[in-house]
């Protein structure tokens, strides 16, 4: 890890709660969803991460506990340094605080890890659905969702799914 | 070229109203502007000067649909994208007629997700699927042509 970034990691873990692990020299500090806001704010305030990448989300079921991470990816332009941080989410109650008084560009990262994981997220000012339509069910990034929408018609059973697909009517 | 002097030879043509206006239809079909993923390439291919879909009537691609009569889906159709085809079918003056271009947009080809509509049959009544993907420029004409042989075919009381 880089001397500045190692500092920078220092001054968090004598503030905050955290784990840190190490990947090709980038820092990636795991914290407790408490905590979120405040390290974010100083993040941003005191050690420069005035940019946020970008908002996303990992599922890891059905090898983990907790099944979500959401993961807010910084960049801090005038010290050249990236530092990722990383939320385990459960998945019996998947909601985390918005940081969109923080950082404004989140809204709508969150509508999309809404949309794709199903992680709410308290206090959101417009917590839609952004890529999917309005009415679907379910949230397609989620391990547990069927990777085909629908069954494939072959010779053997063309007859049978043929019945259950919807068709235009004139 | 010479169907004049033929005309002129022959003096008088008698036909049905049904064959005449048929193919007038089929003679003047004129399809709608509408590319939607690589299937486009091989569409725009199919209409340039190698190919020439103007041999069949098809001289330009409205990029209205109240100006055309064929709406060729070429390319994959996504859930969100699926009502705007619908509107701009609906748009379509009648007589009007679905071509269903590659494998996409006749079962949803290789994309079976939650983001893809599995074939515009769904959507849109489809006169005829081409398959391939994408389907050359001349199995596009091989779609056309079957449907212009279909509309040769068709009597006034089955089509509004």
């Amino acid at each position: 890890m880089e001397a500045k970034l190692q500092s920078v990691v220092q001054r968090l873990q004598e503030r905050f709660p955290l784990q840190v692990e190490e990947f090709r020299g980038e820092a990636h500090v795991f914290v407790q969803a408490e905590h979120l806001l405040h390290l974010l704010e100083f993040l941003k305030t005191q050690e420069g991460f005035e940019m946020l990448s970008t908002v996303t989300a990992v599922d890891y079921w059905p090898q983990q506990q907790p099944r979500f991470h959401v993961i807010y990816q910084l960049l801090s332009l005038q010290h050249n340094l990236r530092l990722q941080v990383r939320v385990p989410v459960n998945a019996t109650e998947p909601v985390l605080p918005t940081i969109t008084s923080i950082y404004a560009n989140a809204s709508w990262r969150e509508r999309e890890v809404w949309d794709m994981f199903g992680i709410r997220f308290q206090g959101h000012p417009d917590l839609r659905r952004i890529l999917m339509p309005q009415d679907w069910q379910g949230h397609p990034l989620r391990k547990d969702y069927p990777l085909g929408y629908e069954e494939p018609q072959f010779t053997f059973n063309f007859e049978e799914i043929n019945q259950r697909k919807p068709y235009a009517k004139e | 070229m010479g169907i004049e002097q033929k005309l002129g030879n022959m003096g008088v043509v008698t036909t049905t109203l049904e064959q005449a206006v048929n193919w007038a239809r089929t003679n003047a079909m004129w399809p709608m502007l509408f590319g939607l993923a690589c299937c486009a390439i091989e569409m725009m291919a199919a209409q340039a000067s190698h190919y020439d879909m103007s041999r069949f009537g098809m001289e330009l691609m409205r990029a209205s649909p109240r100006q055309s009569d064929l709406m060729i889906v070429a390319g994959r159709v996504t859930r969100k994208m699926a009502p705007v085809l619908r509107r701009l079918y609906d748009q379509m003056p009648e007589p009007k007629w679905v071509i269903a271009m590659g494998d996409c947009a006749s079962c949803g080809g290789v994309f079976n997700n939650y983001a893809i509509v599995q074939g515009v049959d769904e959507v849109v009544p489809v006169d005829v699927y081409v398959a391939g993907c994408p389907p050359r420029p001349e199995a596009l004409i091989h779609g056309i042509i079957t449907l212009h042989e279909k509309v040769r075919g068709e009597k006034f009381i089955s089509k509004a």
